[in-house]
Parts: C-alpha cells; sequence; structure tokens
C-alpha cells in the first residue's frame, strides 16, 4: 500500500519536531517506506466484526480521592530547567497564537 | 568462591547469618565493576553511571539494622543493578539518550522506593537502548554494551546493560523492562533469567515510557530462585499507576522452590507451531527441541498449539509502538528539562523544539516517533493504528485458545543467538525479527520469561527457552524455570553461566582483591 | 487589524444571510485536586508551588483520574439533559505548546462521558432549546507570561516564562450543536446560553464559574449561510470571557462574515481572536498545514465505566434547575418580569437570595445588589460577589432600615464602608457615627433652632400651609448632617407649631 513521498515524510517530520537534514530526510523516507510496506500487512486481516484492543487488560473505573497530596519542594522544580527567570521556565519566545 | 559468583539468595542469608557483611558483598560487586565494566570502548559498558558512595552507604545501613537486631528483609543487602529508565531521586535517568544526559529526577520510581525499602543495595544504572528501543544496546547515546559471552557480540536490547551485568558478574540481580522482549531476549543471548510479568503486575510509576500499554518492568536474574524473590519485591499494586493490577501476587517464590523439585507431572506445555521453522537459526531450534524433550522428560504433557494470528503480531506491534512513543516522546522538547540547544535569542521556542530534537534523538528513535506520527494521522488510523488493535484482539484471542488446552506455551525466545556488533544497525526489518516470539505476550500482557537451555552448537552462544503464562499465572513460568534449570544444572554440573568465558580482568590488583573476600 | 470601515450593519447583516452558531464552553472545575494529580488548586499561588512530577510532565510520571471531577462531568452532563456513557476513554490530543507539558492534552475524543443533551434559554419572553452535543473531561494548561513585547503580547516577545500551577486542573468541555434561532435575536441567544450555563453551574456546586477569573471560557463559532443552503465555512473566536463580549462577538462577526461574503469573499476557516477593547475580532493562527492531533486512546488511563447505580445516585443530587428556580424565587420575591430579568443579568440571583434568606426584604435587597453595590464592583472591575459585602451585611443594613436606626441615606454610606474594608455594617455604624438622630432631646433642639432661624416659615405653617413643613426638616437634617430621623423631625415641629 504505502510509497511515501519525501515530501510526506518531510510534514510528518514536522509534525513531530524533528528538525532533519536533507540526506537525512531522504534515507528515513527510504526506511519508512520499507516499514510501512512490511507493516501493512495487518490490513491483509480481516476484522470487521473484532472490536480493537488499546490496553493490554480489561480494567476500569481506577480513581483518586479528591485529596490534596504534597507537591514537589520549590527547589526541586526548576532544578533540572534549561533557563528560569522569576520562579518560572524561561522559554523562547512562542510564535503565532496572537495576533 | 568468590562473593560477585554467589546467587542473591547465598548473598542475602549469608549477609543474614552474619557470615559477610552488606559492605563487604557490595564493595566485591563494585570492584569486579571496575575490573570489567570499562573502559566504554571495550569492556562489558554495562553501566552508564555507578553509585559506590550511596551503595556503600545503604549497604552499610543493612548493616547497621542487622547489628541492631533489626528483621531483615529476603534480599536485604544484596546489590543490583537499574535500567536506566527508572527514576532515581539521587542518580542521573538518562533512559540511554543524549535529551536526558545528567537529568536527576526529582523523584523516586514507585520500583526504586520498594527495592530501596526491602535493603536492596543499588549499584548503578545500566545501559540500554535510547527509550528502551531497540534489540542490541547499539541504540544507546552512549555506546553499546558488550556481551560477556563474546565482547564482539551484543548482549540484547534494549535491556542489554542489566542482562550483561550479571552476566559478568558484576551484579546478581537487576531490573529490566519489557516492552516487546527487552527483558526476555537480553537473557536468551546472555544466558541469564528474565521475567516479563503480567502487565499491570509490577507498577510503571517512575519507568520512562516507551510504549505505555506494552511497557513492563521485570526481575533480571542469573537463577529462577532469585528472580523470583526480586520479582515479589517490586510486584503488587501501585495507586499511582492506574494500569496496575490490585489482585494479590501469586506466590511466585513458592512456585520457584516448587519447581525445583523437578516434577512437572500434571503441567500441560503447548508448543507454538508458528514459532519455529524459517528464520531459525539450527542451533537454537536444537536446543528447543531438546528442552521440550526435557520438560517431557519432568513428567509434562506436551501438546502442539496453532496461534495463527501470531503472524501478525509483529507488524501490528511496529504500529502500535511506535505510535505511543510518537506521543510520549513528544515531552522532550527542551522547555522544561533535559537538553536545549539553539536558544540563541533569535530562534522560537518551536525552532529551538525542533533542533533540539532533530540532534538530540537518535536513528531509531526518529524512525519510530516518525513511524507512529504517521500511523496515527488522520486518513491513515483507520488502516494502520486501528486495524493494529484489531490484531491486538486476535492475539489475546489465540492466547485464550491455547491456554484452553495448555497451562503454559514455550517457544525459543530469540530466532538467533546474539550477532555481531553493528551488524543489523540500519536494517531496522532484520532488527525488528528479533523479537518475533515475545512480542504477542506484551500485546496480549499476559506473563512470560525466558530461561537458559544450552548453547547453540554452530557458535557455543546461549539460546533461551521462553515460557508464556497466562495473564496473573506468571507463577507457572517460575515453576516451569526451576524445574529446567534443576534438571539442567545436574546435566551440565553448573549453570550455563560457568561456561562463558572468565572476562579476564585488565586491572590483576582488583580481581584478586574480588577473590580474597570469602571462599 | 482588519478594515471594518465598510461592514453592514447587524441587520443589514442579518436581512442577507442566517447566521449558525456553535458554543464550546470551558469550565474550570472548583475540585481540590487536579485532574490527575494530587497538587491543590487554590488561585493565586507562587508560580510553579503546585506541580509534581504529573502536571510537569516529568518523564516516568503517570495520570490518576480523580473522583469527583468525573462525578462533577456526570452532573453537568445529567443537569444538560445528556446520555451519559456507559464506557468511555480518555485520549491523547497531540500537538506541540511549550504551556502543554506532555505536548499532548488528555481529554476525550470520539467517546465524551455525557452525549445528547439540551437547555432551554429565554430570550425577550421566548424559549429556544439549544441542542447539547457533548460534554467532556479535560486538563487545563500551564500560563505563560510574555516578556519583552508589548504589554504582555505574545506578539514581539523576547522569550516567555511558563507557571505550570494550573497545568492539569481539571476542565469540562461543553460544545452545543449548531444554534440556528431567528437571526435577529443570535447574538442575544448565545449570550443567554453561557448566562444560563453558568448559572447551573454555579447551582451544581462544581464551580464558581467566575469567568474573569477564566473559569468559564468560551469559545464562539460563527458560519452565514443563505437560507436554505447548507451550512457555511464557519470561524472560532476564541476566548470570549465576558457575558455581555460574548453578543458584541457573535454580532461582529455577523457583520463581518456577511461583508466578506457580500463582496463575493469566502470564508476562511480560522481560529480568530475577540479584542475587548476594539470589539472586533482578528485572524489567529495562520494554519499554514491542517491541524492534526492524532487522536488516540489514552494507554495511561483505565475505560470509564459509570455504573447505571452510580449516574442514578448522581442524579439525586441535582440541584432545582436554573428555570424553574427562577420562576419559584420570582413568584416568592413578588419581582415583574423586568425586574426578574435585571436580576438575572446582572448574574445576581443567588446574591439576592441569600440576602433574603438572611431577612431582607426582597426589593431592599434587589435595590441594594443591583445599585450601590453593582456600581462598585464595575467601577473596581470586579464580580459582584467580589465587590467586598456579603448577603448577610446587606440584610443587617435593610434590618437597621427597619428599626429605624438609619435612613436611606446613612444606609447608603454604611454600605459604603462595608465595601471599603472598613467591616462589618454595625462596625461601620458605630466607627463613622452613622447612629439616625431620633431622641427627642436632641432633635427637639435642632427644630427649635430652625424655627427661630426662619420666623416667616413657622408662620406659614402657624397658618395652616403644611407644605411648608419640607423647609424646615431641611434645616434640620442639615443641622444633624443628615443624621436626623425625618418623620421625627416632622412630627416635633408639627407639635410646636399646630398644637
Ligand atoms: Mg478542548
Ligand atoms: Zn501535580
Amino acid at each position: 500500500m504505502p510509497s511515501i513521498s519525501r515530501e510526506e515524510v518531510a510534514h510528518l517530520a514536522r509534525l513531530a519536531r524533528l528538525d532533519l537534514a536533507p540526506d537525512e530526510l531522504d534515507h528515513l523516507a527510504g526506511q519508512l517506506d520499507q516499514i510501512l510496506g512490511a507493516v501493512a500487512q495487518v490490513t491483509e486481516v480481516a476484522a470487521d466484526d473484532i472490536p480493537p484492543t488499546s490496553h493490554a487488560l480489561p480494567l476500569t473505573n481506577v480513581y483518586r480521592d479528591d485529596e490534596p497530596r504534597p507537591c514537589l519542594p520549590a527547589e526541586s522544580v526548576l532544578a533540572a530547567a534549561p533557563a528560569a527567570e522569576d520562579g518560572r521556565f524561561r522559554v523562547p519566545q512562542i510564535l503565532g497564537e496572537e495576533a | 568462591m568468590t562473593l560477585t559468583r554467589k546467587t542473591a539468595a547465598e548473598l542475602a542469608s549469608s549477609i543474614k547469618s552474619g557470615e559477610v557483611s552488606a559492605v563487604e558483598v557490595t564493595r566485591a560487586h563494585l570492584d569486579r565493576i571496575a575490573e570489567v565494566d570499562g573502559p566504554a570502548e571495550s569492556g562489558v559498558h554495562a553501566f552508564l553511571h555507578v553509585d559506590t558512595d550511596s551503595a556503600l552507604a545503604a549497604a552499610a545501613v543493612v548493616d547497621q539494622k542487622r547489628a541492631d537486631g533489626d528483621e531483615l528483609g529476603p534480599l536485604a543487602g544484596v546489590p543490583l543493578a537499574l535500567k536506566d529508565v527508572i527514576t532515581t531521586a539521587d542518580m542521573p535517568t538518562t533512559a540511554g539518550s543524549k535529551l536526558l544526559e545528567g537529568w536527576r529526577p526529582p523523584y523516586d520510581a514507585t520500583i526504586t522506593r520498594r527495592l530501596r525499602e526491602a535493603g536492596i543495595v543499588i549499584l548503578g544504572k545500566t545501559n540500554l537502548d535510547e527509550f528502551a528501543m531497540g534489540s542490541s544496546t547499539e541504540n544507546s547515546a552512549f555506546g553499546p554494551s558488550r556481551n560477556p559471552w563474546d565482547l564482539t557480540r551484543i548482549p540484547g536490547g534494549s535491556g542489554g546493560g542489566s542482562a550483561a551485568s550479571l552476566a559478568a558478574f558484576e551484579a546478581p540481580l537487576a531490573i529490566g523492562t519489557d516492552t516487546g522482549g527487552s527483558i526476555r531476549q537480553p537473557a536468551a543471548v546472555t544466558g541469564t533469567v528474565g521475567v516479563k510479568p503480567t502487565y499491570g503486575g509490577v507498577s510503571r510509576y517512575g519507568l520512562i515510557a516507551c510504549a505505555s500499554s506494552l511497557d513492563q518492568a521485570g526481575p533480571c536474574a542469573r537463577t529462577v530462585l532469585d528472580a523470583a524473590l526480586l520479582h515479589s519485591v517490586i510486584a503488587g499494586h501501585d495507586p499511582n499507576d492506574s494500569t496496575s493490577i490490585d489482585q494479590p501476587v501469586p506466590d511466585i517464590v513458592a512456585a520457584a522452590r516448587k519447581g525445583a523439585d523437578g516434577d512437572l507431572s500434571g503441567l500441560r506445555v503447548g508448543v507454538v507451531k508458528e514459532l519455529g521453522g524459517e528464520g531459525y537459526q539450527a542451533g537454537v531450534e536444537a536446543r528447543f527441541n531438546d528442552a521440550v524433550a526435557l520438560l517431557s522428560k519432568l513428567g509434562a504433557e506436551v501438546v502442539e498449539v496453532s496461534c495463527p494470528h501470531f503472524a501478525y503480531a509483529l507488524p501490528a506491534y511496529y504500529l502500535i509502538l511506535p505510535s505511543e512513543v510518537s506521543s510520549n516522546l513528544a515531552r522532550f522538547d527542551a522547555m522544561r528539562y533535559g537538553l536545549r540547544l539553539g536558544d540563541d535569542g533569535t530562534r522560537s521556542a518551536e525552532e529551538v523544539m525542533s533542533l533540539t530534537r532533530g540532534a538530540g534523538f537518535g536513528a531509531e528513535a526518529k524512525r519510530r516517533i516518525m513511524l507512529g506520527t504517521y500511523a496515527l494521522s488522520s486518513g491513515y488510523y483507520d488502516a494502520y493504528y486501528g486495524q493494529a488493535q484489531k490484531v491486538r484482539t486476535l492475539v489475546a484471542r489465540d492466547f485464550d485458545a491455547a491456554f484452553a488446552k495448555a497451562d503454559v506455551l514455550v517457544s525459543p525466545t530469540t530466532p538467533t543467538t546474539a550477532f555481531p556488533i553493528g551488524e543489523k544497525v540500519d536494517d531496522p526489518l532484520a532488527m525488528y525479527k528479533n523479537d518475533l516470539c515475545t512480542i504477542p505476550s506484551n500485546l496480549a500482557g499476559n506473563a512470560s520469561a525466558s530461561f537458559p537451555c544450552g548453547l547453540a552448537d554452530e557458535d557455543g552462544l546461549p539460546v533461551g527457552l521462553h515460557v508464556m503464562a497466562p495473564v496473573l499465572a506468571d507463577d507457572r513460568l517460575y515453576r516451569v524455570g526451576a524445574a529446567v534449570e534443576q534438571a539442567y544444572a545436574a546435566q551440565w554440573g553448573g549453570t550455563l553461566l560457568e561456561q562463558a568465558p572468565a572476562l579476564d580482568g585488565r586491572r590483576g590488583e582488583s580481581a584478586t582483591a574480588d577473590r580474597g573476600v570469602v571462599s | 487589524m482588519t478594515v471594518t470601515t465598510a461592514l453592514p450593519t447587524f441587520d443589514e447583516a442579518i436581512a442577507a444571510f442566517e447566521p449558525v452558531m456553535g458554543m464550546e464552553v470551558h469550565v474550570e472545575l472548583g475540585t481540590a485536586t487536579k485532574m490527575f494529580c494530587g497538587c491543590s488548586t487554590t488561585f493565586g499561588a507562587e508560580p510553579n508551588s503546585q506541580v509534581c512530577p504529573v502536571c510537569l510532565g516529568l518523564p516516568g510520571s503517570l495520570p490518576v483520574v480523580n473522583r469527583v471531577a468525573v462525578e462533577s462531568a456526570i452532573r453537568i452532563g445529567l443537569a444538560l439533559n445528556c446520555s451519559i456513557a456507559e464506557w468511555c476513554r480518555f485520549a491523547r490530543k497531540n500537538y506541540f505548546y511549550p504551556d502543554m507539558p506532555k505536548n499532548f492534552q488528555v481529554s476525550q475524543y470520539d467517546e465524551p462521558i455525557a452525549f445528547d443533551g439540551w437547555m432551554d434559554v429565554t430570550v425577550d419572553a421566548e424559549t429556544y432549546r439549544i441542542g447539547i452535543e457533548r460534554a467532556h473531561m479535560e486538563e487545563d494548561t500551564g500560563k505563560s507570561l510574555h516578556v519583552g513585547g508589548a504589554t504582555g503580547r505574545i506578539h514581539g516577545a523576547s522569550h516567555s516564562l511558563l507557571d505550570y500551577n494550573r497545568s492539569g486542573i481539571p476542565l469540562i468541555e461543553i460544545v452545543t450543536k449548531p444554534i440556528e434561532v431567528p437571526p435577529a435575536v443570535a447574538p442575544a441567544v448565545a449570550r443567554a446560553y453561557v448566562t444560563e450555563l453558568r448559572e447551573l453551574i454555579r447551582a451544581l456546586g462544581v464551580s464558581e464559574a467566575r469567568m474573569e477569573l477564566g473559569q468559564l471560557r468560551c469559545d464562539a463559532n460563527v458560519s452565514l449561510r443563505k437560507a436554505g443552503d447548507p451550512y457555511g465555512t464557519r470561524t472560532e473566536t476564541k476566548n470570549v470571557n465576558s457575558l455581555r463580549s460574548v453578543e458584541r462577538a457573535v454580532t461582529f462577526e455577523i457583520r463581518r462574515q456577511a461583508a466578506v461574503l457580500s463582496d463575493g469573499g469566502r470564508i476562511v476557516q480560522e481560529t480568530r481572536h475577540w479584542h475587548e477593547d476594539t470589539g472586533e475580532t482578528t485572524s489567529g493562527r495562520t494554519k499554514e498545514e491542517a491541524e492534526d492531533y492524532r487522536y488516540f486512546p489514552e494507554p495511561d488511563l483505565v475505560p470509564v465505566a459509570p455504573s447505571r447505580e452510580w449516574v442514578d445516585e448522581l442524579r439525586g443530587t441535582l440541584p432545582e434547575p436554573p428555570a424553574a428556580r427562577r420562576a419559584r424565587l420570582q413568584a416568592e420575591w413578588g419581582f415583574t418580569d423586568l425586574e426578574m430579568r435585571d436580576v438575572v443579568n446582572a448574574g445576581a440571583v443567588s446574591l439576592v437570595s441569600a440576602t433574603v434568606e438572611a431577612g431582607a426584604p426582597a426589593g431592599g435587597a434587589k435595590k441594594w445588589w443591583l445599585g450601590e453595590i453593582a456600581r462598585v464592583a464595575n467601577e473596581r472591575g470586579v464580580a459582584l460577589e467580589d465587590a467586598g459585602i456579603a448577603p448577610a451585611d446587606v440584610a443587617r443594613v435593610e434590618e437597621l432600615i427597619a428599626a429605624g436606626a438609619l435612613n436611606d441615606k446613612l444606609a447608603r454610606q454604611v454600605v459604603e464602608g462595608v465595601l471599603a474594608g472598613e467591616g462589618g455594617p454595625d462596625v461601620v455604624v458605630s466607627a463613622r457615627g452613622l447612629q439616625l438622630v431620633n431622641d427627642d432631646a436632641a432633635l427637639g433642639t435642632a427644630v427649635d433652632e430652625a424655627i427661630a432661624a426662619q420666623p416667616d416659615v413657622a408662620d406659614k405653617i402657624r397658618g395652616g400651609n403644611l407644605g411648608a413643613v419640607g423647609a424646615l426638616i431641611g434645616a434640620v437634617m442639615k443641622a444633624t448632617r443628615g443624621q436626623a430621623d425625618a418623620k421625627r423631625a416632622r412630627e416635633l415641629i408639627l407639635e410646636r407649631l399646630q398644637p
């Protein structure tokens, strides 16, 4: 079934926030095509009346009581942050949400 | 016998009796690590991080407890190697990725907490394929681990570090995680024992997710009893993991002791017809057939079962796993922790994310992220992810039908023995076939294990017997494993690992120290 | 900014096109802890002080569902006349954004907990039934602070600072079916829907639903079509966060889209932003590529399968529906439709009700909440309930008036004092010395002085001209700085001049 184009691979890379070099893109496109060709076998199984399984075991209704628990100590929250300022995580400018 | 050659059960009882201190045991293992683990370019390289101070401190606490007359747990003072995909508040946790190099989590995983509470001494963190994705440990950002049977070969993966640490006598116990075979396949190719418990049997809280619906942590050891003792330390309900089973854990230690009697009469063993034949190494098939004959000799009734949809398990797995991976690994975005590249004041958050992820993830992680992004995207979901989930149902039904005819199922653990490092690095499809036999149990969530069953004739490398049990029947694995283990011990005059090369230390003085402590 | 000079009027727009609306409302639940972790949800804490591995999305962390959040979702669903799913799952909505720690939002996709319901709203005595498509559970994101740009706007900022205290707070998203009502009332119906929904949420006690605090957030979808045509392309105007803005934003979008379509243009399916100051919407994210959220069932959470017993038990906890409650209260209070509408529009039904329960007459309660208190709240830009006076305080003021201890003027000063944070009514009365002067000795002196000062007026009264009494009362009031009991003063004047 598949024959994945280089443009499609580039689109996926953007969706997945992966900055890929052109040769990496080419190499990956070939491998993805090959892998997708192999896994497309799953479509051979006629399974119209078969329910999908999303969880390994059929557990349901697992809940927690609405009781506060201790949060992380302040000093450990930002300890691993690449950058922090005023008790907050500092990140590069965010573009695009608002005009 | 040197301390590092003893089983966990023996070490625990020597510590309890005062014959040896926990600190001495820990020091012996730290010495052994110093002797054989490095350098990264040529040693076993099982460990990414060894914490000498905190290991010795934890051992000293056990010794103090003993001195105070406190009750010690069944594995108190025994050293353990922890796969570096499980969080530790006092040690870095990298998941084998550059993206998390040096990351110190602010919390302990539930497994870590239970190990500490049991007085088990965590020596350090073991190497793995990046984010537990691979079958060879070659996908680690920090270089591959090596198989102690032949340092030019892979120790399996993703938990190659944990398995190699056992086979190199660096630790008597290790923790692995198994998403498609990452405990069992490394156990098979290193001649050790590895158990993937029933999904939900061991908490995933603090286990850095690869594929959430498939991941399961479990015990790795050199003997079946040691694995059972470790299993019972880490198993049980955890309210922090919604998928954790809120039911009593079967008495696996008792099952291991019972199995050691060597009597399997009354047990029905199903040989899965579809797991063998083309693509399986001759030496692997020969040892597997021997093992089946042995089961029969031990009194088990051997029947053939058919699981026709197992053929689709591998393709279904390589849709479900990458889909979950693409989502689980999205959080590694350079914003809150870990690596950040290119933040020069001109780039946007989105550009910094893409740049960091593009440079930080290794080739296999990128392949799987891309594959999963594709499989989940609109227009392809039904044909790929949706259909794969239906295959999952069919695989589970095959298991149900097979377990109606047999108490446990068996197959080889992996189609081949350990292959040379570098052989399959850029051939993903060939690499993925390593997990042909192990994947069905991850899809269905049932318990499985690998036990050593001899050496392949053509290369003299270990072969694993794969045993599969129904959901929550983990105890059956231990009964079968222990029975087989004692029969082989009688046949070989010891464990399989005793036939492994000695790994002569590069530093003679450490080797002497190791031998000198207790005999 | 778009050029808006050529916009048709609303009437012109609806003469040519029919609007179809869809409302998406996010309600932040008032649970003690977050949706999937035990972190507190208290508003206004230090940044990043209410976070844990789960709501920070740290590697290895796992979510566990808050039972009360599920209960709240079911109760909201039942109150909206929805069916409650017998089995449903959470799903992951995948997209990258720095305020979302896992880069996916745990939400529900094609299996919402509640679906297919309705709610009635009334505009100008006409009732419209709004179809409810679904109500589902999800988690909120963190908050970003944009630094270096103008007025905290994202545009032009040099970097952003993230606070994850809000991350993981439970949200219920309520989505209507397409709303098709007579075009002339469409904006008012949109407003009435949000007003009614807010009332319902408050009555359920699941959230304070304070729009100004972001506890109730509204996105308005609008499309236009020619009568009889299929639905047109819609726009989604985000974050319309006051009742008045709902009406204004919908009106604006109808006019803007009518202008585009009349010009032969096409409506682009897009997100738009509402600007309170200019009363306009502007184009938001310009999407190079269609959104692809790659939804799939959340593997870390097990399905929610509420037993019918649980659902029935929760049904038993539902409050009186707001419309029925309003009808009952209107009858009890003896208000006209118009008076009641004012109270409803002011969002003061519960406040008036609480004041009446505390002993005040309904008319008095309404007068204070919609008058002096509303004025001050409006000035300060806060909600009525945050103006700084409690229903019990208002009732106490009314009690003092009835007892003759305060007149209207003094009462207003007392309320003013309470609103200024000077304390409760009795504290303000004594601190400011606002007791009504009605003891005859003190009043008598003032009366005598007034008579002595205006002998001509006194003569007129002696001559039977009672209309002149007012002038003397005025003088008495002035002399006592407004604290005289006017009724008693009049009696004393008449005693002296018309024995
Ligand atoms: Mg939503
Ligand atoms: Zn939290």
